[in-house]
């Protein structure tokens, strides 16, 4: 009562004294959540209008954007090369979320447990988090090198005699594939590990009563109550993978050929290498639209925007 | 194994038979200092993600040990035969500890700005009245869609519309607006699992909305504000592409920009490299330390409540 002082010119006169004890009062108005709306919208809504417009310009980076209408599009239209970056990006999309969604997810139910030994390994697990994604690209780059790295040693094992890993388009995929996914799993982990320790202990152990081993309470229990956190974790994934670009500039700059060239790097590319800000932000449009397609479909599917608490009911 | 199927077998007749007699009828498994039984094939397959996170680790802080000759020779498994700091000595004297202070800077900067604004946004969300709010939330759904690349060239525009090119607010600005919709989000989530009786029972006292948020939802978000905190500094610590295209100077470099480009300076001298990167990563690992001490109580707390 006595700090109510911040809020005093507002509050009383919309929640008069006898209202007190209704759920309206010591609720915020929509003002305080004005700072954090207006900063978003000026630095990333905004320019995401503004990418658009751009997509009709011709710009070198220096002068004044000029007017060009549909050039941008009709040449990107023809351009095979971004053909193929959607399609690398597609296929990278979802091949990361089949590879790190499970994975994560067992991963963090299981890190979720309080016994000494998982939090010790928890916190094994959550170090390739700690480096930037290009510190930990110069550490792959290193070990994948064929003449000195890792790969030269263990590579013929794995079916690449000579090690060049990096130097086949699978190869080169594959590698990015699997060292995003090596940097943002323990990310996912973390997120699934959250998830998972707030589930009540009283559903586990009904479960355990009613004599539900642990592969049915993860089904049973673990698994529906994560729901909520598997939309989160994917939008995530999803969105990260449409944007590998660090990986892709340092492990194989889009190469061989234009075999990784995903879509944030032809971006790069043409943007900030050839100097074609205009041609760039149509491709940047296109990765826009496709980024919050598939999260609007994810949400949508999942009615995440409508969703409230799963400990509803309880 | 027989023995964990046995002991599955052994324990629910227990529960069973007792509940009704004492209210105490789970303990037998907190007795066992809270502890359920163990999980072997979890606990294998665990073993082989810590031999995969593991392997390049060691490789990587080894090498920072070892001579280029040495590591040329004796391949990047082999233990250092004469640990070296001559790597440590050439990073620390080139301008690495200049980018790391304003890495350290941006970083700091943009994770007060996120904590600040996605924890009032998360409040104004959970609990204010109105179409207004829930707009908000979705605005910031929406943007949880929207790559930094993708608008990385109108960033650019407006930053030199705002003579700003070239200066670390250049960098901070953008990378802490990309953070705020993950924050919001996990903030939201956890802020919603706020009983309503709290919320009610503070009204009942007549709290403001400024002491309901600094006394109930700050209190009981406190994991979640950690985690935000965590995030939002990761991500700052990891940009590359606001500073690649951002900033200029030596003076404003940023460390993975620095890092980056140590690539061209010491070319084939890998553990020279390699000592960078290992230098970059201290830093925040001494801050996750820190900072996971903090998230586990957090956890914790909100457990005991």
């Amino acid at each position: 009562m006595a700090d109510a002082a911040p809020t005093r010119a507002r509050r009383p006169a919309r929640q008069p004294r006898r209202s007190v004890g209704r759920a309206g009062v010591g609720r915020p108005g929509v003002v305080w959540a004005l700072p954090g709306a207006l900063f978003f919208v000026f630095f990333a809504v905004a320019p995401m209008l503004l990418v658009g417009a751009l997509a009709f310009t011709d710009w070198d980076g220096i002068g004044t954007p000029s007017w060009t209408g549909m050039s941008n599009w009709s040449r990107l239209w023809d351009d095979p090369e971004t053909h193929q970056a959607i399609r690398l990006s597609l296929v990278l999309t979802v091949l990361t979320w089949v590879f790190q969604t499970p994975l994560a997810l067992l991963l963090g139910v299981w890190a979720a447990g309080r016994q000494r030994n998982r939090a010790v390994l928890s916190a094994v697990f959550f170090l390739p988090l700690l480096g930037s994604s290009v510190a930990l690209a110069l550490v792959w780059k290193s070990l994948l090198d064929p003449n000195f790295g890792l790969v030269a040693d263990i590579g013929p094992a794995l079916g690449f005699a000579d090690g060049d890993l990096l130097g086949s388009s699978n190869g080169a995929f594959g590698a990015i594939l699997f060292v995003t996914a090596w940097q943002f799993i323990p990310l996912h982990t973390l997120i699934y590990q959250g998830g998972a320790r707030a589930i009540p202990r009283s559903l586990y152990d009904a479960a355990a009563i009613d004599g539900a081993g642990t592969v049915r309470q993860f089904f049973s229990i673990t698994l529906p109550q994560l729901r909520n956190t598997v939309v989160t974790s994917s939008v995530i994934m999803v969105v990260g993978a449409l944007t590998f670009f660090d990986t892709v500039l340092i492990l194989t700059k889009g190469g061989p050929g234009t075999d990784t060239t995903i879509v944030p790097y032809l971006m790069y590319k043409n943007g900030f290498q050839a100097f074609d800000l205009g041609y760039a932000s149509a491709v940047a449009t296109i990765l826009v639209f496709v980024a919050t397609t598939v999260s609007l479909l994810l949400v949508r599917l999942t009615g995440f925007a409508a969703m409230r608490s799963t400990r509803e009911g309880m | 194994m027989t023995e964990v199927l046995h002991d599955r077998k052994n324990h629910p007749p227990n529960g069973v038979r007792t509940p009704k007699k004492t209210p105490a009828a789970p303990r037998p498994r907190l007795s066992r200092r809270g502890l359920p039984r163990a999980n072997y094939p979890a606990g294998l397959g665990a073993l082989i993600w810590l031999g995969i996170v593991g392997l390049p680790l060691y490789v990587l802080v080894a090498t920072t040990f070892q001579t280029r000759d040495g590591y040329i020779d004796d391949g990047p498994l082999a233990l250092p035969d004469h640990p070296t700091l001559t790597n440590y000595r050439r990073v620390l004297r080139s301008d690495f500890l200049s980018y790391l202070l304003n890495t350290a800077l941006v970083t700091a900067v943009c994770a007060a700005i996120v904590i600040t604004l996605s924890v009032t946004v998360g409040y104004t969300v959970v609990r204010a009245r109105g179409r207004a709010s829930r707009r908000i939330f979705q605005i910031f759904l929406l943007g949880l869609a929207i790559p930094s690349q993708a608008v990385v060239i109108p960033v650019y525009l407006v930053i030199t519309k705002l003579q700003l090119y070239d200066t670390l607010l250049a960098v901070i600005l953008p990378t802490a607006a990309f953070s705020l919709p993950v924050s919001v989000l996990v903030l939201v989530g956890t802020m919603r699992d706020i009983d309503e009786e709290l919320y009610e029972s503070m009204a009942l006292d007549g709290a403001s909305p400024t002491r309901v948020l600094l006394q109930l939802v700050v209190p009981l978000s406190r994991s979640a504000i950690s985690t935000v905190g965590v995030m939002s500094a990761l991500h700052a610590w990891n940009g590359f592409l606001f500073p690649l295209l951002l900033t200029q100077s030596k003076g404003n470099r940023l460390l993975t920009l620095g890092l980056y480009d140590y690539v061209g300076e010491f070319r084939v001298d890998t553990p020279a490299l390699l000592t960078a990167v290992v230098l970059s990563i201290v830093p925040i690992f001494l801050v996750y330390l820190f900072a996971r001490r903090q998230l586990i109580s957090g956890l914790m707390g909100v457990g005991g409540k």
